[in-house]
Order: structure tokens, then C-alpha cells, then sequence
């Protein structure tokens, strides 16, 4: 264990000698992070650079309960300080608010729409629910995003509502509580309920990716845009550092560690344990530079923390096997960089995965940078660590996997002892 | 007293090439033996086996009583060994490479740094020790290469052609410090395409060429194995009676041949020593005045030159 320990750490000092790799390692995510930044807009003036005030625009042409219910929620006190929500009676000329960049989203309640819901009377129930409409600004995705994130919870709650509302009205017909000409009543007395209780008082959540309701307020825009490319230059540092055992067997030095008393799966391990190292040193000074520097909320420190080592675990798998397939340290070099921008889009390190179909985010998981976003965007909207089983499982499978088949393909081919 | 090393039938194929073809040798503790041979004659392979890196196709290797094969670990513990290539990590100072790889042989604490230091007195880089490798010049790259190999104090001491590129200076100071080690009592294995090297430094030589071993023993049994014969030159005045003392030469007891050319008298002789002050008596006698005397012994590179028809050099 002591020589895992001792390879590791000194992959860790030749690498933070190296004064091109530290470039790439912490400056390019840096200038690009902030580059996106500025180029989307999305960077605040101020002390505080997260998102605020969001400008959306509510078209309410429902005039029922739960078109008023939508309104209060964006103009209740627990989202004053995220969204700054303007009532209009034109949604084309809100559409052109957002096409003018003035407004993040606009949003349309079409007439009848607690109708469709909630029925006012039996001939006006109907199968089909009026749909809301949402109008988003392309040129900013992410505040365009928390407009979505808000109103689909709002529309989870309704739908939800609805369900448990026709099973209570049901069973309190079937029980003989009241009766078939008191169960309209009832609904719309028990969709007042919903509106007022739920709504109204503006407890609206926005839902975390596992289904736990959180806080909505700490959304940051850098928070999930930093992420990203501390992800995609993280795959930098893994096929760096999974190029550094081509390097040593070039120099020799691989040779030099292979007779000395130690097992090759110490100097494999040693030399993973280096790439793991140095690519957590790389996040935790991006992490926490971000953190100083613009006063960026990463969420929960314990489950950040736990993220980081899954996440650079899963990406030093990666970088092993880079090295266990390229005959050259150019190969390894040449490869990474392909591999380090493939995941970074298919990561979502540019954009965000949901305007993409659901099949290429279903292989975008094949990407350390995938499973890492879905994690460290669950912490930016307020997660936990208990919400993080996914991407950790995910992160810690991809590693495992990923380190014993680059081991058997390396001693396969005698990288290390022939 | 059992050998420290004994290799037995060792080969090592690559598909249809043979790298090394069933060579058997032995070292004896405090022994410097030579594997003498041209670039690609399988010097490096073998002390791949040797030194367990390279698993041997067939045949085995003892050192110390541990087979290569089944005990590797054991002989890693034994075994010290300088790569023909510089083998160090030039981002990291003399010191700190040492360090790790003293870390490497199981060494740590007061008795990691006390062998530090004592090896970068050895090796004479003290003064430099904290400076990266990657500014150091050649010979003192070759040197803190040297002084890796011995931080543990190996009792066996592979050493793969350590000259090679590097100026006479820093080439004559490894040559002593290979002298002074063994001195000190560590044995060493050393391969080189040198043959002065090979001369000045070992008890027993090994010639290899094409993966096999051709030839083993001191420098003078080899010599006796080809029937090579020294060689006396006298440079003689320019109108003395050379023919006569010529042909006097020739009827003497332990001179094989005496041929003239020029103003020179060579005679081909078992032991130049033992007819010199007969030769000169006789050319006193004669009344060849003789200006200058080269004794010429065989040497290595004349045996490699009978046993393959080559220079070691071609």
C-alpha cells in the first residue's frame, strides 16, 4: 500500500511541476467558464454572480383557480429574489419580449385551463387538459431552464392533485359520504383547497432529479457552468496522467519501478492512484478558486465532496484505459483530446443534455462528464448527498470497470513487465 | 562458496527471433564479470531476465539461491540495477529521486536519508543535489542513474552499458566508481560494447554475440583459447643489418615467426616478456641499433575478431 501511495504522490509533484499541463488543468477551465459566461449572459454584475430576478412573462387567460394559483407562485416571496415575473394579457407581444432578450420565458394559461382540470360541471368534463405554454429565450438556456423547472413542478403538484382528488371524491361516493350530486362540489371545493392551500401560500418547490422537493433559491448559473468544464478538463488531467505510465515506459523509468520489489499491480494501482490524485487536486482548486473568487454555491460540501472523488474516479478509469489502448504517449494525447471534447458535449459541459434525445442521453452516461453534471446540478438545486446514489453508483461502477479491464489489456501486452 | 548468480540455458524468443540462445554462466561473490558485445548481441536481454523484468522463454536463472522465475521477489531484494538508459524523473531532484526510489527498495527514515546522502557523496552530487535532474549534463544524469542502483546496497550489481554517450571524463570517473565498488565488495555484472572497458575493470569476461555466449574466462584464457600470440615491434635504424638480425630471430627458442618491414622488426611471440631481453642482446650483437620497442598483447577485441570474423565495432 505504502508504494501506491508513494507512486501516486510522485505523479502528483511531477505534475504540478509540468507548467503546460497546469495550464490546461486549472487556467483553461477557468477563462473558458467565464468566457460561456459572459457569451450567455448569464453572469450578474455584483457581488453576487449566481442567477436573480429572472424576467418571465404570464400570459393568464384562465381566469380559474389554477391560473391564479401559477401567478401567485412566481410572484410569491420565496421566488421574489429568483424571478421577476410581469403580468400581460398578449402573449404575442410577450413572445417578442423574449425574442428581444428582455424576458428569459414567457408563459401562456390558456382559457379553460382549471376548466380541464378541475370541471365546473359534469357536460364540461372533458379527457383532453388544455396545455400551458411555455416560450423560452434559446440565448439563455439556463435561466429558461429554472422557468421550466418551476412551472413542471407546479404542474407535478396539479397533476398530483387531481389524481389524489378524483380517488378522495371517488371513494367518498363509493363509502356514501356524500353524494353523486355533492361530488362536484366536493371537487371543486377540494381544487379550491389545492389552489389555496398549495399553492397560493407559495410553498412551490423546485423537484431534484430524484423526487425530493428542495429549495429553489440557491440556483447559480456559474454553478452549473463550471461544473462543466471542470468536468470535460478533468478528462484532461485522466489522459494525462494515463499518459504519463507511456511516458515512464519510454524514459525507463517503468522498467526501473518493475525491478524493484514490487508487484505490477502496485505500480498499476500506484500510478491509477496518481492520476486519481492529481485530477482531485484539479477540481478541489477549481472548486474552491470558484468559490472565492465569484462566490459560487456548490451545494451540500459533504455530497460535493463525495461527487468529486466518484467523479474523478470514473474519469481516471478512463484515463487508464486511454493508456492501455495507445501504443504512444502522442496516441494517448491525440485520443484524449478527442474523448475530452465528445464527453464535454455529450456531457452537457456546453449545453444542457435535455434539448437532447432521449436515446443520446441515454449513451451520453457512457461519459464520467454525464453522470457528474446530473450530480453536481442535483447539489446546485439545493441536493444532498442522499440524492446523489445515482451519479456516485454510476461514477464508482464506471471506475471499477474501467480499471480491471485496462489492467488485464496492460499486462496483457507487457506495458509494465514483459 | 556457491555462486551469487548461475544461469542456466536461459533463451528468450520474440515469435521467429531468438534474442538469447541457451546461455549458461555463474558469478562468484565479489566478482566483476563482463558480458562483452556488439549492440544487438542480447547483452540487455539477458540482464532483463536476470534482473526479472523480462519473464525467459526457457532456462533459469539462481541469484543468491532464488530463482528468477519462481522467487522473483527474493531477487529483486538482491539485486541493484543501472539501466543503459537514464531511468530518472527529470522534474525532480537528485535528492527526491533517490528518496523515491529508495522508498521504492523498502528504505525510509533516518536510514533512507543517511543512504541518500552517503550515495550523493559517492556519485559527487552533493553540491547539486536539490537542482532538478533535467539541468544536470549527461555524465551527471549517468551518475545519479548509478547512484539509484545502489542506494539499497545490492550484493548484485547489474550495471547495462553505463558509458555509453558521455564524455571521457565522466566516463573514467564511472569506470573508478565501478573499481572502488567492488573493492568495497559488491559484485558486479557489467555489459559493454567497450573493449577496453571489458580489459580494464573485469575478473572473467563473456563474449556474446548473436544471443549466444561464445566464449567465457579470464582475459588471459581467452587470449590462450584463440592462440593469439603477443607481438614485439622493434623500430630499428635505417642502415643496419636488419636482415641478419631478422634471420637470427627466427632460429631463437619462444619466437614463433620474425618478419621486417621498413625500418621495423615485428616478432610473433607466446610471451613478449619472457624473449625481450634475449632480442636485445642479439641486435646488440649483431649491430642493429634499436631506436624504439612496441610490445603489442592480444586483447579482446582480437579474440571477438577470431571467434565471429568481425570487429566488435561492425
Amino acid at each position: 500500500m505504502k508504494k501506491i501511495f508513494l507512486i501516486g504522490f510522485k505523479d502528483l509533484k511531477i505534475m504540478f511541476r509540468d507548467r503546460a499541463a497546469l495550464i490546461l488543468m486549472l487556467l483553461a477551465p477557468f477563462v473558458l467558464t467565464i468566457g460561456l459566461g459572459l457569451a450567455t449572459g448569464q453572469m450578474s454584475s455584483g457581488t453576487d454572480s449566481g442567477i436573480s430576478d429572472i424576467p418571465v412573462i404570464i400570459v393568464n387567460q384562465d381566469g380559474g383557480q389554477l391560473g391564479d394559483a401559477l401567478v401567485a407562485t412566481f410572484q410569491s416571496n420565496d421566488l421574489a429574489n429568483l424571478v421577476n415575473p410581469t403580468i400581460s394579457s398578449d402573449f404575442e407581444a410577450a413572445k417578442k419580449e423574449v425574442d428581444n432578450d428582455h424576458a428569459a420565458a414567457a408563459i401562456l394559461v390558456p382559457a379553460g385551463f382549471t376548466n380541464s382540470i378541475i370541471p365546473q360541471d359534469i357536460e364540461t368534463i372533458s379527457s383532453d387538459t388544455i396545455q400551458i405554454v411555455l416560450y423560452t429565450n434559446p440565448s439563455r438556456p439556463t435561466s429558461a431552464g429554472v422557468i421550466r423547472s418551476i412551472l413542471e413542478s407546479f404542474l407535478n403538484q396539479v397533476e398530483t392533485g387531481k389524481v389524489s382528488g378524483t380517488i378522495v371524491i371517488g371513494q367518498m361516493v363509493t363509502s356514501g359520504l356524500i353524494s353523486i350530486d355533492q361530488a362536484q362540489a366536493a371537487g371543486e371545493a377540494y381544487g379550491q383547497s389545492l389552489a389555496d392551500s398549495g399553492m397560493a401560500t407559495g410553498s412551490i418547490k423546485i423537484t431534484s432529479v430524484d423526487g425530493e422537493e428542495t429549495s429553489s433559491t440557491n440556483v447559480n448559473t456559474l454553478a452549473l457552468l463550471a461544473p462543466g468544464m471542470a468536468l470535460m478538463f478533468l478528462m484532461y488531467t485522466v489522459s494525462n496522467g494515463g499518459r504519463s505510465l507511456l511516458v515512464e515506459r519510454n524514459q525507463g523509468t517503468l522498467a526501473r519501478l518493475a525491478v524493484t520489489p514490487s508487484r505490477v499491480g502496485e505500480v498499476l494501482a500506484g500510478k491509477m492512484f496518481g492520476i486519481f490524485l492529481t485530477g482531485v487536486a484539479q477540481m478541489i482548486i477549481l472548486i474552491g478558486a470558484t468559490s472565492l473568487l465569484y462566490h459560487l454555491q456548490w451545494g451540500d460540501p459533504l455530497g460535493l465532496a463525495v461527487l468529486i472523488l466518484a467523479a474523478v474516479f470514473g474519469a481516471t478509469g478512463w484515463g487508464l484505459l486511454l493508456c492501455a489502448i495507445a501504443k504512444t504517449p502522442g496516441q494517448v494525447s491525440t485520443i484524449g483530446s478527442a474523448v475530452m471534447l465528445i464527453f464535454g458535449i455529450l456531457g452537457g459541459s456546453f449545453f444542457s443534455l435535455s434539448a437532447l434525445p432521449d436515446w443520446v442521453q441515454w449513451i451520453s452516461h457512457v461519459s464520467p462528464n454525464a453522470w457528474g453534471m446530473d450530480g453536481f446540478t442535483t447539489l446546485a438545486l439545493g441536493g444532498h448527498l442522499s440524492n446523489l446514489a445515482g451519479p456516485i453508483l454510476g461514477l464508482l461502477v464506471m471506475g471499477a470497470l474501467l480499471f480491471v479491464i485496462s489492467s488485464v489489456v496492460i499486462n496483457r501486452r507487457g506495458i509494465i513487465r514483459a | 562458496m556457491p555462486p551469487i548468480l548461475q544461469a542456466s540455458h536461459l533463451v528468450k524468443r520474440y515469435g521467429d527471433f531468438t534474442a538469447v540462445d541457451d546461455i549458461s554462466f555463474e558469478i562468484q561473490e565479489g566478482e566483476i564479470f563482463s558480458l562483452l558485445g556488439p549492440n544487438g548481441a542480447g547483452k540487455t536481454t539477458t540482464i532483463s531476465m536476470l534482473s526479472t523484468l523480462y519473464t525467459p522463454t526457457g532456462g533459469d536463472a539462481e541469484i543468491g539461491g532464488f530463482s528468477v522465475t519462481r522467487s522473483p521477489m527474493a531477487v529483486r531484494c538482491l539485486i541493484g540495477v543501472v539501466p543503459q538508459e537514464l531511468a530518472l524523473y527529470d522534474d525532480l531532484s537528485a535528492r527526491e529521486n533517490l528518496n523515491f526510489w529508495g522508498n521504492m527498495y523498502g528504505l525510509s527514515g533516518k536510514t533512507l536519508q543517511t543512504r541518500v546522502d552517503e550515495v550523493l557523496e559517492q556519485i559527487g552530487m552533493t553540491d547539486r543535489a536539490n537542482q532538478r535532474v533535467k539541468t544536470y549534463s549527461g555524465g551527471m544524469k549517468r551518475r545519479v542513474n548509478i547512484g539509484v542502483g545502489l542506494l539499497h546496497k545490492p550484493r548484485l550489481l547489474f550495471m547495462d552499458e553505463p558509458t555509453v554517450g558521455i564524455d571521457p571524463q565522466s566516463r573514467r570517473a564511472i569506470l573508478d566508481s565501478v573499481k572502488d565498488l567492488n573493492k568495497g565488495g559488491m559484485t558486479v555484472l557489467y555489459t559493454t560494447h567497450y573493449m577496453e572497458e571489458a580489459q580494464e575493470l573485469s575478473d572473467r569476461v563473456g563474449i556474446i554475440d548473436h544471443g549466444k555466449l561464445i566464449a567465457i574466462g579470464t582475459q588471459s584464457e581467452l587470449t590462450r583459447q584463440v592462440g593469439e600470440m603477443d607481438t614485439l615491434r622493434l623500430h630499428v635504424g635505417e642502415n643496419d643489418p636488419v636482415e641478419a638480425l631478422v634471420q637470427a630471430l627466427q632460429g631463437m627458442p619462444g619466437i614463433q615467426k620474425a618478419d621486417q618491414s621498413d625500418h621495423t622488426i615485428d616478432v610473433i611471440t607466446p610471451s613478449s616478456e619472457e624473449v625481450l631481453a634475449p632480442v636485445i642482446t642479439k641486435a646488440n650483437e649483431i649491430g642493429v641499433k634499436i631506436r624504439s620497442v612496441d610490445i603489442q598483447e592480444p586483447d579482446l577485441e582480437s579474440v571477438f575478431l577470431h571467434l565471429t570474423g568481425r570487429a566488435l565495432r561492425d
